[in-house]
């Protein structure tokens, strides 16, 4: 379960925001690059300080600590960190189902996160993200480096994901395609506000 | 033994030495025989003023002109290890790691030498206590700044990988826990290696000044033994609060790296 409501809430660049967004539901955002999406992802996984009052299934966020806020919001950023030379030193705990559904072999956690191409870097870092069982994502152009049939398996074990895990979604895209397939609702950030997009 | 005086002219030689080295550099445009010269001379008028300082403190041993002097070396030695800082700490935390970091270490490891070890009467005499502090700061001092420096450093270049760590759920101390070790070992390097080349590759400073004074070598060793184990004592208790503090410090209260804190260099 996992709901996120936000009042006031102060991201960096942009007007206060306030913003329902409950459980199993998903909610596209776009907007030009340098408007201020990434920067307001940051905030709501708490990894850049942001006023206002933010709520996760009704509970304040200043009711969990730092980290247990971002284990439960989980951030997918545009480009991975990868803090060891192993693939599989990122990794809490493994599951394979994830892995075949992306297409990765469970032989890469051998490998040196240098060899990893950039598509298998967001992918993989998508995994290491779920293996965290987050009740909310927070995803910033997950689909960014792959190619359509990538795409395609992102969305859908995303998808899964938000139902199995009734996780309430917010999803960076600059695809308008792709916004009307991931999401029920699509907002837009313009002139510094994020609005319903009509 | 007796201790032959050293004359001004003594000096002068000395000094005309370093003018050439300045001409030469001069020469091959080198650029930095202004440093050089500047250096030079602060060192001779630092070294008198200390001398001078010193010789009215054997005199007048009053314990608070002493804390005085003492108090001093400390903030000069603060504001060295800040200015070596690449990305120092915003505000007074770019003064005030170091600074207490040094005053944690040196302070009390020279106060154990002092009245524990040597047992000089009283244990606050300038004899004892000026020398082995300074020797305690001016090493600590590197230390701290290098291990600092180091930490701040790689705190900024691999944000990204301890952000990773920080989405992941992973606490603070978790994931500055490899750029704190390793500021820490670059820290202690040099006081390691320096132990290691004692007395086989370099003669140190204060035993060549003992004998020159004309202490008898095998006193002047194990004094310098001493000074040698207390200031790798003191530099690796200095830099461990001083990385410790400031791995803290670019953490915030819900556990953000807050680079912000770090002024960008230049």
């Amino acid at each position: 379960m996992g709901s996120l409501t936000l009042k006031q809430f102060q991201s960096p660049l942009l007007a206060p925001i306030d913003l329902h967004l409950a459980a199993a539901d998903c909610l596209a955002i776009s907007g030009p690059s340098g408007s201020g999406k990434s920067r307001l992802l940051r905030a709501l996984a708490d990894l850049d300080p942001a006023q206002g009052e933010i709520r996760l299934d009704g509970r304040e966020r200043a009711q969990f600590s730092g980290p247990e806020w971002r284990r439960k919001v989980g951030l997918l950023t545009a480009e991975s960190g990868w803090w060891s030379e192993r693939v599989g030193d990122h990794f809490e705990r493994l599951d394979e189902s994830l892995f075949q559904q992306l297409d990765l072999a469970l032989k890469c956690l051998d490998w040196e996160v240098s060899h990893l191409s950039s598509g298998e870097r967001q992918r993989l870092s998508l995994i290491r993200l779920l293996a965290q069982q987050p009740q909310v994502l927070l995803l910033d152009e997950p689909t960014a480096n792959l190619d359509q049939r990538n795409t395609e398996r992102v969305e859908a074990l995303i998808g899964e994901w938000r139902l199995a895990h009734q996780a309430a979604v917010l999803w960076v895209s600059h695809d308008a395609q792709q916004r009307t397939r991931i999401a029920s609702q699509s907002w837009l950030i313009s002139a510094g506000e994020l609005r319903p997009e009509t | 033994m007796t201790l032959i005086l050293l004359t001004p002219l003594d000096l002068g030689l000395a000094a005309g030495l370093v003018i050439l080295l300045a001409l030469l550099s001069l020469r091959l445009s080198l650029g930095i025989e202004k440093r050089l010269l500047i250096a030079a001379l602060r060192t001779i008028v630092q070294l008198t003023l200390l001398g001078l300082v010193l010789k009215f403190l054997f005199v007048q041993s009053h314990p608070l002109l002493i804390a005085t002097l003492a108090l001093f070396m400390l903030l000069v030695a603060g504001y060295e290890v800040m200015a070596r800082q690449q990305r120092r700490f915003m505000g007074a935390w770019g003064y005030g790691v170091g600074t207490l970091s040094m005053f944690i270490s040196s302070f009390s490891v020279t106060l154990i030498a002092l009245t524990v070890i040597i047992q000089a009467q009283p244990w606050y005499s300038v004899q004892y206590l000026i020398p082995l502090l300074g020797m305690m700061l001016g090493n600590t001092m590197s230390g701290i700044a290098i291990a600092l420096d180091n930490l701040t450093q790689n705190a900024w270049q691999q944000r990204r990988s301890i952000e990773a760590r920080l989405i992941l759920g992973h606490t603070w101390d978790e994931s500055i826990r490899e750029i704190r070790r390793s500021a820490l070992r670059s820290g202690l390097i040099p006081i390691i290696n320096a132990m290691a080349a004692a007395g086989v590759v370099s003669l140190p400073g204060m035993m060549t000044g003992q004998i020159l004074g004309g202490t008898p070598p095998l006193e002047a060793s194990k004094y310098q033994i001493l000074i040698m184990l207390l200031i790798s004592a003191g530099t690796g208790f200095g830099a461990t609060a001083a990385v410790w503090i400031g791995s803290r410090r670019l953490f915030d209260e819900r556990e953000r790296l807050r680079l912000d804190r770090l002024k960008t260099p230049g």
